[in-house]
């Protein structure tokens, strides 16, 4: 578990290499209604209709007492979606056995996105797959969490120099805790739980807010690693 | 007592199995989870799920259709509940059930499940198809014991209110149904152990092979009324089962008793069977409870 | 397998001729005769089963070694035959028909290395790297720190030795 400093107002991510041509941006028409919504320009023409082009907006949170009251619900209601990127998701597994047994905290996976509360990541992130957890995590709904297991996903661990592995998925999607280690043990994911508990409880898990608010940021970084980008730019 | 307090009364009532059908619920995790070795949710469970996915931020909707889904679901759940008499001669705690009888009852047991097929349809993910095409297939099958088992009843006690079929089985307990019409209540038992949908008719909720049934694509407060309904839905199931075959109940403890009991009776074949397929099941559903179903209505027509 | 080599020989130009476990043979085979070779693995030997087909990149003689691995069920043996095919025109004759996976090996290959196999199906589609545009990352010439660090940002590493670590933070008095 380490500390989360980004600094946002850096610049995006790197540059892409000898291809700064992005043809994500500039080879489609613009279909922005204003200057609020999204262009989805990587869809086909077909395809624009179906998807929303409203970009998101930051939760309002209730009256004190009772989002503490929430909080305290939420912690004790965790739902994971396990996204079992790389080698490390195999230590989830044990957690649901008899021997860990996280339904006792009140955790239980979750085979949908749109139920669950968790993201966990569990290991390296390539690009490919970079694409479907972004589409997963923004299908997700709610106060969600990020919980990314494993040394790759922190700074590509032993993919630090890769083709195709990105280092720190926290310039893709915000993180919430990470849990070290090369596979860290299940009592290591489980302390990982247990702190993204106490933030929660404290109410300082707001990374939906967070990805709200540096939309574009994140997008910008998104955009720059996948390179042919063809999906909607939020989906929900 | 006038219609207004009637209503307060059922209100009331509705709140009581609501509670205590989640609080089963919880039970029965906690059964499933110690069966297999682990420690298990608390008990309170379900109740801080259902605050959680109440209070989740943000929800998306896929149309009309798909809102409508969960809102008939809890008014089937609902419906069953208020036309059956809870507790038996209790001027309070009857609901509605002057006013209607066993087969709207049973009319609403599937007015919801229907509700929700038409709902997840609209949701558009392939697995709420899959689920709800399995779903429907089973409960036509399972309807069948049910229907038949309900039949014998009806020409046993010749009426079609549940009030009245409670009264004929007041007095000894071998005045149960389970002890004058025992065919009829295995059949109707097995029914059951489909309409709870735990093992080994579990397919439709299949959680490891399509995620978790028809309500994929259901997120948020929508999750939050489906929770409920299980409790409400769980909660009339077994008030309607204790009235029918195991001689109602007088006051509140007794029913606790009972629904308890009925309901371990699904849990502990939950936990100890593995899990048909659909065909197998309708297969299983068309054969024995339904011959044992049929002999029980020409038992008591001849 | 030695008899087969030779029975082999008769027919097609081998060479380099090697056998490991008894039951591995490999050995050389010519560009031009490694789909006939392979039909006759196929079809005659009972060498029914492609396990693999891969590449090697010999960067220093400007080569490309392509190996196909098949595998007989009745008497459990392998043979590997290698094909070294020209680096900068890399090309070789696609073996889809013989086995339907030959493709989705083949369209690795081209993903990975370049290789282009004409006519088997679906070569161009992405497999893995969807939406890549550098050169082909296995082949050896291709620096992955390079375009790693040119693409993906990099976070300091912070080591520390766990012992001391842990004494730290559970005892941080002593
Ligand atoms: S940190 Fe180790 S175990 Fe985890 S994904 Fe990376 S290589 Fe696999």
């Amino acid at each position: 578990m380490i500390d989360n400093e980004i600094n946002y107002d850096s610049e995006p991510v790197a540059n892409a290499g000898d291809n700064s041509s992005n043809p994500t941006t500039s080879a489609y028409p613009d279909w922005r209604k204003d200057d609020n919504t999204l262009t989805n320009a990587g869809l086909p023409d077909e395809e624009q209709e179906w998807f929303c082009d409203a970009r998101p907006q930051p939760a309002r949170k209730s009256w004190q007492p009772i989002e503490d009251f929430l909080n305290w619900a939420r912690a004790n209601s965790l739902w994971i979606l396990a996204f079992g990127t790389g080698c490390g998701a195999i230590e989830l597994r044990p957690l649901v056995t008899s021997r860990y047994d996280i339904s006792r905290l009140g955790m239980q996976p979750r085979p949908t996105p749109r139920q669950a509360n968790v993201f966990m990541i569990g290991g390296y992130v390539s690009i490919k797959t970079l694409k479907r957890i972004v589409r997963s995590y923004e299908q997700m709904q709610g106060p969600k969490f990020v919980v990314a297991v494993c040394s790759c996903a922190i700074n590509g661990g032993m993919y630090w120099d890769s083709y195709n592995t990105v280092k720190r998925i926290d310039e893709y999607i915000p993180v919430d805790v990470y849990v070290t280690g090369c596979m860290p043990r299940p009592e290591a994911v489980l302390a990982g739980f247990t702190k993204l508990k106490e933030l929660i409880k404290a109410g300082k898990a707001e990374g939906q807010n967070l990805y709200a608010e540096k939309f574009d940021w994140y997008k910008e970084n998104q955009k720059k690693v996948i390179k042919d980008w063809n999906m909607p730019d939020y989906n929900w | 007592m006038s219609i207004a307090l009637k209503i307060v009364w059922a209100f009331i009532s509705l709140g009581v199995v609501t509670v205590w059908g989640l609080t089963l619920n919880g039970i029965v995790h906690k059964i499933f989870a110690r069966v297999q070795g682990r420690l298990g949710p608390p008990v309170w469970q379900p109740f801080i799920d259902i605050a959680k996915n109440n209070a989740i931020r943000t929800a998306i909707t896929h149309g009309i259709m798909f809102y409508l889904g969960p809102v008939f679901r809890i008014a089937g759940g609902i419906g069953t509940y208020m036309f059956i008499p809870v507790l038996f001669g209790s001027a309070y705690f009857s609901n509605f059930s002057m006013s209607g009888d066993i087969l709207l009852v049973m009319y609403f047991i599937f007015f919801g499940q229907l509700g929700m097929a038409l709902g997840a349809g609209e949701g558009g993910h392939p697995y709420s198809a899959i689920a709800v095409s399995r779903g429907l297939a089973q409960m036509t099958a399972f309807e069948v014991p049910f229907a038949l088992s309900i039949i014998s009843l009806v020409v046993q006690y010749g009426t079609l209110s549940i009030t009245e079929i409670v009264a004929a089985q007041q007095g000894s307990f071998l005045n149960w149904t389970l002890f004058t019409n025992p065919l009829a209540v295995i059949a109707a038992m097995i029914a059951m152990l489909g309409m709870n949908m735990y093992n080994p008719f579990s397919v439709v909720i299949a959680p490891q092979e399509i995620p978790i049934g028809p309500p994929t694509e259901y997120q948020a407060s929508f999750m939050g009324l489906l929770a409920t309904n299980r409790g409400i839905f769980a909660g009339a199931k077994l008030v309607l089962y204790m009235n029918l075959f195991f001689g109602g109940a007088t006051n509140l403890p007794i029913l606790m008793l009972k629904t308890f009991s009925i309901y371990m009776f699904s849990v502990f074949i939950g936990a100890a069977y593995p899990r048909f397929r659909t065909e197998n099941s309708i297969r299983f559903f068309l054969k024995y409870p339904t011959i044992l179903g049929i002999i029980s209505v020409l038992l008591f027509s001849l | 397998m030695e008899q087969l080599y030779n029975n082999l020989s008769l027919q097609f130009e081998l060479n380099d001729f090697m056998l490991r476990h008894g039951t591995q043979a490999s050995f050389i085979a010519k560009r031009e005769q490694l789909v006939s070779l392979l039909t006759n693995l196929r079809d005659i030997h009972g060498y029914t089963h492609l396990v693999m087909v891969t590449c090697v990149d010999w960067l220093e003689d400007k080569l490309f070694q392509l190996t196909y691995i098949v595998h007989n069920h009745h008497d459990q043996s392998d043979i590997i035959v290698k094909v070294l095919i020209d680096r900068d025109m890399p090309e070789m004759d696609s073996i889809h028909h013989l086995w339907e996976q030959g493709r989705v090996f083949q369209r690795e290959l081209h993903e990975m290395f370049g290789i282009s196999f004409p006519g088997s199906p679906g070569q161009d589609e992405p497999m893995i790297l969807e939406g890549w545009q550098g050169p082909p990352p296995m082949r050896r010439d291709f620096d992955t720190k390079e375009y790693c660090e040119a693409n993906y940002s990099n976070r300091e590493r912070d080591s520390r030795e766990p012992e001391e670590h842990m004494q730290r933070k559970l005892y941080p008095e002593d």
